[in-house]
């Protein structure tokens, strides 16, 4: 899965998995069976624009828009790698 | 489950982030290995929709998002499809614990059209089942078939096996089963020693020689299969010598709702002593959590005793698990005799070699009863 991993891949929310935010826990989760991760905000910066729609080019430069940033590109890509090796994310070519 | 237990300051315990609805006692099954409470003759009637419907609101409103459908069977309950649709409305996580048993495909399209998010299929009875599976015949077929929906309706196979002295040398035949099936994960969960398993535990409890055995096959399958189908061993805690974190501490992320709606800080706290449990029928969701006298006992380390009170471990294994400590000492407050500081430990490695050497002639097996709790309403 991970070869395919390329700049106008559109990763999505891997199935089983669901994000929410959680107003008591003041942060985005990210819910699977019988068990949870708590997002820090970066982490959910990236994983809410995973909608299976935007190309992973796309969400770095909205991420550097957003966040007035420069360079995220390295950084985002070896986070979408982590959240792919733990089925957080799965990728629609 | 692995939710982190946040680190809350002491003082104000963090949400019930894990939820278990109990849904009902009753149960198609005679597991001899059931947790539930091997005497149901004096609990109340079960809650009924409405009930259980405020509970979840209550709970979700204090930040519970994990849910666990289980019981009994909870397919026995016609309102389970509402129970899951409000649930999902909510914004929990819905994990359904099923035997399979009533799972139509009417009733699943049913439960994923209301939101259900997951399945964990059980594998169930010692005997006649077990025989009945390691031979392919009737359950076999039923297991076939609800596996097949499941996988139709893009639930993960999940399967979970309990294992004991009467299967664990089986686990090879079993694998191979849960392979048929197309289970991507398979939990050999051995018995844990509660309820109808504690009655039981002189003829479910395994040799040490059955575990390394066991386990052997158990790689094997890990090394022919790799991802396809992963396999988690359960070692029953009796054999190790460090305490499970049990419930990841008492009150600091789950509860439990018994099906009479009696709250439960572990799902077999009903057998601790002293401890005056809740019911959601007179009190509020949040009320129970945070100002019962039930859920704020074992919280923080007050009321441990040495060598837990002075050990480095405490803040990781809680002491281990209450009431293992009060079914094999006597007193919830002690150390759990799993572990290998306990002043008590000798009674669980005398437990262990004692599995070594008994006949099983000694014990008639006694399987779960239907002296059932009354339905709703």
């Amino acid at each position: 899965m991970m070869e395919g991993l390329s700049e106008t891949s559109r990763p999505a929310i891997g199935h089983g998995f669901r994000l929410q935010w959680e107003s008591v826990q003041d942060a985005h989760v990210l819910l699977y069976p019988e068990g949870m991760v708590k997002l820090n905000p970066s982490a959910a910066a990236i994983l809410t624009r995973c909608d299976g729609l935007r190309m992973l080019a796309d969400i770095i430069s909205d991420l550097e828009r957003t966040y007035s940033a420069e360079g995220l590109g390295e950084d985002v890509l070896a986070f979408v790698r982590l959240a792919l090796e733990r089925n957080w994310l799965e990728l629609r070519q | 489950m692995s939710i982190a237990a946040h680190g809350a300051p002491p003082g104000r315990p963090g949400p019930p982030l894990w939820l278990l609805l109990e849904l009902t006692y009753r149960c198609p099954l005679h597991c001899v290995f059931c947790y539930n409470p091997t005497d149901m003759s004096h609990l109340g009637r079960e809650l009924d929709t409405g009930e259980w419907l405020r509970v979840l609101r209550e709970a979700r409103a204090l930040g519970a998002v994990q849910l666990g459908l289980s019981g009994g069977e909870p397919l026995v309950r016609d309102d389970l499809t509402a129970i899951v649709a409000e649930a999902h409305r909510l914004g929990f996580y819905t994990n359904l614990t099923t035997s399979g048993i009533g799972l139509t495909e009417e009733r699943l399209a049913a439960l994923k059209e209301a939101g259900l998010d997951h399945i964990q299929l059980s594998f169930q009875d010692s005997t006649r089942a077990m025989n009945d599976f390691l031979s392919s015949t009737r359950t076999f077929d039923v297991k076939s078939r609800v596996a097949a929906l499941i996988r139709k309706y893009r639930y993960p196979m999940v399967l979970n096996v309990v294992i004991h002295r009467l299967n664990i040398d089986h686990v090879e035949e079993i694998l191979a089963m849960a392979e048929r099936l197309g289970a991507e994960y398979v939990e050999l969960a051995n018995t844990q020693y509660y309820g109808w398993a504690w009655l039981n535990r002189a003829r479910l409890l395994p040799s040490r020689e059955q575990l390394r055995r066991a386990e052997e096959s158990t790689r094997r399958f890990r090394e022919r299969l790799g991802s396809r189908m992963r396999i988690f061993f359960v070692v029953p805690d009796y054999f190790e010598t460090r305490p499970k974190p049990c419930m990841k501490g008492l009150g600091r992320i789950f509860l439990a709702i018994s099906p009479d709606g009696v709250a439960l800080p572990c799902h077999a706290a009903r057998m601790l002593p002293g401890l005056s449990l809740p019911s959601v029928r007179e009190a509020s969701i949040g009320s129970i959590w945070y100002d019962s006298p039930a859920f704020n006992y074992y919280r923080g380390e007050e009321w441990m005793k040495e060598p837990c009170r002075s050990c480095p471990q405490r803040s990781q294994d809680f002491g281990g698990c209450r009431c293992q400590a009060f079914l094999l000492t006597g007193d919830a407050a002690n150390a759990d005799p799993v572990c290998a500081l306990s002043p008590h430990h000798h009674l669980v490695t005398r437990i262990v070699e004692q599995a070594a050497s008994e006949a099983d002639g000694e014990h008639p097996l006694i399987f779960r009863d239907h002296r059932a709790p009354r339905a709703a309403g």
